[in-house]
């Protein structure tokens, strides 16, 4: 369990705490008391959240994040099941430790970190970030993370890397969707190398300032705001360099459907749905999407002379 | 097949389409009580859609399940029951092209267009609506009278397509897991199978042969292709 304790002088991160969230607390500390227990080390180790001091990111989002209930409770995890309530319910079986993720493949110094060390060797940040799925809905996520750019930094790309492919688990034993074949086990995505070292790729590990709920794909996720959230791969336990361009899960699955880039693009419809528009989940009417996810600006660089409807 | 031995007198009758009627309004009674205490999860709406669709499915199919459990178990009075059920796939049909209109899109009637023509599981979802709404309009007796029973008949076969194109809306709508369309699918085959497996047996589907040896009667076809199936081809009953 990772409990850091944080200068008790430092701003709490309560402004962007979830108001049911807070009131938990007092719910806890009510049953402690009831229960004729003491009530202090109960609170204490609530009030400090594991992440609770990770420093703020210019690259967050000034939009009002989701509640930390809808974020856990409405998740696409296909290794939990298809729908979305399954994972909250059936990813509290997956093991999140002892868990390593080998960074591997075209880099000089190939190397398999144990979570914890990854975890405490960079500086988290918190970025809220906007998220689209491609099945027409959005949410605002407080990320904890670190950009993947530091962690591959540390293994040395050599110069024939051109992509990064991400490998998540696929563990029979806690994953009961694996059961059916919805998808290639286990699922992999992947990026351009200049997509994966961009600043605002993120590796996460925690939300709301707590670690990663499992069915969000703890303990260690991929976080690529400017495409569909599909794209951000969950509970990850490799990562590996390559010249040609990985094989994807979706782009397997249904590659007229799912592109490789699969970037947040309104004008490009999936073949059976709009992506013109989005709900904002918390919403009523539906919003515009925008182009890159409203990233547009930091990352339309990167498909300069690219035709974006033949790369979906 | 042995049957049961049952058979509601007018006032039992009266009780039991009364108690059917309310127990067909529960879907919609869960559904407002969810929606009030904010059970809905994340995305409401999505959910109050899916749901709704889910009810005009299953009533499609158990309206559909009506003849072949009649004559399954000799209940013949059930008939009685079919057009509640049907009218109900009606409504919850209506109430989930509402919300999708209404809640969904919020009247966005350019992007509701476009999703008609353009998305091919919104367009043959929108037609089988659109062959629910004559049947739904032509389900009183007064409707029946006028138009004949043949007719009325011959009409509400529409209801099959109206099945077909439902399931296939389900299908097209997933991304991956078709398990649960499937399900619906197989089902919807098996209420369909048994009516064409039971046509075939009382001769609706035998060959037809005539004197002339493989000789083809086209005048006769059209008759031959409604259902009354009683009259030798090559002879004028």
């Amino acid at each position: 369990m990772l409990i850091r304790r944080h200068d008790p002088f430092a701003p709490t991160p309560s402004e962007i705490t979830d108001q049911a969230l807070f009131e938990q607390r007092r719910g806890l500390l009510k049953a402690a008391g009831m229960a004729g227990l003491l009530a202090l080390p109960g609170a204490s180790a609530l009030a400090a959240k594991p992440f609770g001091n990770a420093s703020k990111s210019r690259f967050s989002t000034d939009e009002v994040p989701n509640s930390f209930k809808d974020i856990s409770t409405y998740n696409n995890f296909y290794e939990f099941g298809t729908d979305k309530s399954d994972p909250a319910k059936y990813a509290g079986k997956m093991k999140t430790r002892p868990w390593t993720v080998s960074v591997e493949g075209l880099v000089r110094t190939p190397k398999t970190f144990a979570i914890d060390d990854l975890v405490s060797a960079f500086a988290l940040e918190e970025r809220i970030y906007r998220l689209r799925c491609v099945e027409g809905w959005s949410m605002v996520i407080p990320w904890i993370g670190f950009p993947l750019a530091e962690l591959l930094k540390r293994v040395e790309p050599l110069g024939s890397a051109r992509f990064v492919e991400f490998v998540t688990l696929a563990d029979r034993q806690s994953m009961p969707g694996l059961a059916y074949p919805a998808l290639d086990w286990p699922y992999r995505e992947g990026l351009r190398l200049d997509e994966a070292l961009h600043p605002l790729t993120l590796m996460a590990v925690g939300l709301y300032g707590e670690v990663l709920p499992n069915q969000n794909g703890a303990p260690l996720r991929l976080v690529v705001p400017w495409k569909y959230g599909f794209k951000s791969a969950k509970s990850i336990v490799r990562i590996r360099l390559t010249e040609k361009q990985p094989a994807t899960a979706w782009n397997t699955a249904q590659p007229s459907e799912y592109g490789f880039y699969s970037n947040v693009n309104p004008n490009v419809s999936h073949p059976r749905w709009s992506q013109a528009s989005e709900r904002r989940l918390g919403e009523f009417i539906r919003r515009k999407t925008l182009m890159f996810n409203g990233y547009g600006e930091q990352v339309a660089s990167l498909y300069t002379g690219m035709d974006l409807r033949a790369n979906y | 097949m042995r049957t049961i031995d049952f058979n509601p007198t007018p006032k039992q009758l009266a009780g039991i389409k009364a108690t059917l009627f309310l127990l067909c309004l529960l879907p919609l009674a869960i559904l407002i009580r969810n929606g009030a205490y904010q059970e809905l999860g994340a995305n409401p709406i999505e959910a109050v859609i899916r749901n709704l669709g889910d009810w005009a499915l299953y009533f499609l199919l158990i309206g559909l399940a009506v003849t072949p459990l009649r004559r399954l178990t000799g209940l013949h009075w059930i008939l009685r029951l079919r057009r509640m059920l049907g009218l109900y796939a009606f409504f919850y049909a209506a109430l989930h092209v509402a919300a999708y209109i209404g809640i969904d899109q919020f009247f966005d009637w350019a992007a509701i267009v476009d999703d008609i023509l353009q998305r091919p599981f919104i367009t043959v979802g929108f037609a089988a609506f659109l062959l629910l709404v004559p049947l739904a309009a032509t389900s009183t007796n007064a409707m029946i009278r006028r138009l004949g029973g043949a007719n009325w008949q011959r009409l509400h076969r529409l209801v099959y397509p109206a099945a077909i194109l439902a399931v296939l809306h389900y299908f097209w709508m997933v991304k991956l897991d078709v398990r649960e369309p499937l399900f619906f699918a197989a089902l919807l085959a098996m209420l369909l199978g048994v009516r064409l497996w039971w046509r075939w047996q009382s001769g609706g589907f035998r060959p037809r042969r005539n004197p002339c040896q493989g000789q083809a009667f086209p005048e006769l076809k059209p008759r031959l292709s409604e259902n009354s199936t009683d009259h030798p081809p090559g002879r004028k009953p």
